[in-house]
Formats: C-alpha cells, sequence, structure tokens
C-alpha cells in the first residue's frame, strides 16, 4: 500500500464555510483546554505570579506542559536559563509534528508558514492531521483549529489566574477530557496493520523509556523507534506480499 | 519578577518553542519529500499519540512506577468501543470525562 497526500480540491478551498470547519473541528480541543488552562491558572496565581504575566506567556509560548513546569519552576526558585532550557527540551518533539504537518501544506506561502508554525501543539496536530488524510481538509482549516485552540488557551489561563481559586479541580471529569481526545484520534488513525503496529510499539517502548528514563524524552524516543520499526515491518510486508 | 524580567523569560521560551515548529516547515514544506521521509512521517502521528498516551495509561505518573489497571486505562476500553462505534470526536470525548468521572466514585 502507498502512502498518497491527498490534495485539496479547488472547490474545498474556495469553500466559505472553512471558518466554520475549523470551529466544529477544533471544539473539542477547546473543551479539553478550558479545565486545564483553568488549573495553570491557577497554580500561576499560587506561585505569585501575576494575571498579566500568565497573558503574556500563554501567548508568547503556547505550549501547555511547559507552562506547567515554568510555573513549577518559578515557584521553586529556578533560573530563567533553566527554565528556557528544559522549555526547549520539552517541546522538541513538536520538530517532528511540524515535520508530518508539511507534507500538506506543500507550496504555501512562507509567512503563513511562519504564522502556522506557531499553533502547532499536540492536540491541534492530531486533529488536523486526522481531518488531512481524509482529503476534505486545507490550511484555511488548519489554521482555523490552531488559533481557536491557541484564543481558548490564553483565556483559560488568564481566567484561571484572575479566579481559578473558586473552580474545583477535576469536576465533571474534565481531566480526561485530552486523554479520550487522544484515545479518539488514535483509533482514527489505525488505517491498517502497520499502524497499529506502530501504535503497539509505541506504547511498548513507551512504557518502558518512560519508566527507565527520567524527563521527558519518552515522547521523542518511543515515537522516532516506533516510527521507524513500523517503516521497517511495512517494507517487510511490501516485499513478501 | 517584574516585567522585564518576565518578558526575557517568556520570550526566552517562546522562541525555543517557536523554533522546533517553525524549521521543518519552513523548510521542509517547499520541496517534494522523498517517498520513504512521507512514508516515516506518515507513522509519526500514530506514534506520538501512543508515546503520549502510555505513560497516562499504564503508570502511576507520581511515583513514576508501573500500574496496570488504573482507572484511566480501565475508561478507555469503553471510551474505545464508543469511538469505534460512533467515529465521533467530541462524543468520544464527552462519554470519556463522564466515565472518567463516574469511574470516581466506584475506585476510591
Amino acid at each position: 500500500m502507498c502512502e498518497q497526500t491527498i490534495e485539496p480540491s479547488k472547490e474545498l478551498i474556495d469553500d466559505p464555510s472553512w471558518f466554520k470547519d475549523g470551529a466544529i473541528a477544533s471544539w473539542p480541543i477547546c473543551f479539553g483546554y478550558i479545565p486545564i488552562g483553568l488549573a495553570l491558572g491557577v497554580l500561576a496565581n499560587q506561585a505569585d505570579i501575576p494575571f498579566w504575566a500568565v497573558a503574556m506567556m500563554s501567548m508568547l509560548v503556547f505550549a501547555g506542559s511547559a507552562q506547567f513546569i515554568c510555573v513549577a519552576m518559578l515557584a521553586a526558585g529556578a533560573s530563567t536559563w533553566s527554565i528556557i532550557f528544559t522549555t526547549f527540551v520539552v517541546n522538541l518533539r513538536h520538530f517532528l509534528m511540524s515535520s508530518a504537518v508539511a507534507v500538506h501544506l506543500n507550496g504555501l506561502r512562507r509567512l503563513f508558514l511562519s504564522f502556522f508554525a506557531y499553533g502547532i501543539t499536540d492536540e491541534s496536530f492530531a486533529v488536523n492531521m486526522t481531518h488531512f488524510r481524509t482529503g476534505n481538509w486545507d490550511h484555511k482549516r488548519a489554521i482555523t483549529v490552531n488559533q481557536l485552540a491557541n484564543t481558548t488557551w490564553i483565556l483559560s489561563t488568564v481566567c484561571g489566574a484572575l479566579l481559578g481559586q473558586f473552580i474545583p479541580r477535576g469536576a465533571f471529569g474534565t481531566d480526561y477530557a485530552l486523554t479520550a481526545m487522544f484515545l479518539a484520534l488514535l483509533l482514527f488513525q489505525l488505517h491498517n496493520i502497520v499502524y497499529v503496529f506502530t501504535g503497539m510499539a509505541a506504547l511498548g517502548i513507551g512504557v518502558a523509556w518512560y519508566l527507565l528514563i527520567p524527563g521527558d524524552s519518552y515522547i521523542i524516543g518511543s515515537s522516532i523507534s516506533a516510527a521507524t520499526l513500523g517503516y521497517f515491518f511495512k517494507q517487510y510486508r511490501e516485499k513478501h506480499k | 519578577m517584574n516585567f522585564p524580567d518576565y518578558l526575557f523569560l517568556f520570550a526566552g521560551m517562546g522562541l525555543v518553542t517557536y523554533l522546533p515548529r517553525w524549521l521543518p516547515l519552513f523548510f521542509l514544506a517547499q520541496r517534494d519529500l522523498p517517498k520513504w521521509l512521507v512514508d516515516w512521517l506518515s507513522l509519526i502521528p500514530v506514534a506520538i499519540l501512543c508515546a503520549l498516551l502510555a505513560p497516562i495509561l499504564f503508570t502511576d505518573q507520581n511515583s513514576r512506577c508501573l500500574e496496570l489497571g488504573k482507572p484511566e486505562l480501565l475508561v478507555a476500553i469503553p471510551t474505545l468501543l464508543f469511538a469505534v462505534k460512533t467515529k465521533s470526536l467530541g462524543g468520544t470525548v464527552l462519554v470519556g470525562m463522564g466515565l472518567y468521572w463516574f469511574s470516581g466514585f466506584l475506585i476510591l
């Protein structure tokens, strides 16, 4: 089986419903971001980080896990450089996602690509890739997903910093929102046995790596290893058909 | 910390976050990639999703130990079945949240 990139049709790109399509696709992300953003704001508030600094951080950084780590490190009195270095390591995984999404944004203007890059997160990446595969997706819809998620994130974190102490943590199972979203997106990506194999490999290597090696390197380490194993598995299957 | 300190910190964090997101897009999207790379990259979403899920489903993240049968994993099974049946992303998120919330009352 050959992996083809499906180009969006001219009609799709000209279709005025791109904003609506993007908004519908982004709501599970936004829904998941609200409790996490509020939680981040509350923690920042407890660490004596003012709300305007939270707003500035969410706008300039836009990376949930790195922002949580930053708040924890600030609360622990870590140095600026150690926080910046940690952020770099934690967010290096986006290099892979950006490479994978580049396949679908072939030939677009570099200004657009530079703006698009700002909004690449685990969540927007997974949602956009799932939609790109269907062929009913283009760059306008994808950047709508990125930017609505971004806006929701900024507003939630600032709200959390301003009034977060009144909201109970984990109410209504909100802690599970993004996990459930990842599960569904994973399921939609399992097109054939090669993808199932890759996923199983990433789970196995991911657990082992996470248990044996401290830090967040398990994300990059296990996804590169699993994709490589999956690639060779695919080659093997094509040869022995 | 005051305004310039925060600005310096967040601008630094923003830069190191932006660069890995920007470099591949800026340099890869302008050219046709070799087939092996496209094939390999097409497996990256599944691999990353599983890598992100692995510790959530199979380990205790406070002690960083293996833990099988935690609520996150048990809830994942009906959540996945719902996703298979309905193919709905939003519905799956709501069902997963509801089940996880409900599991909090059962498993103590």
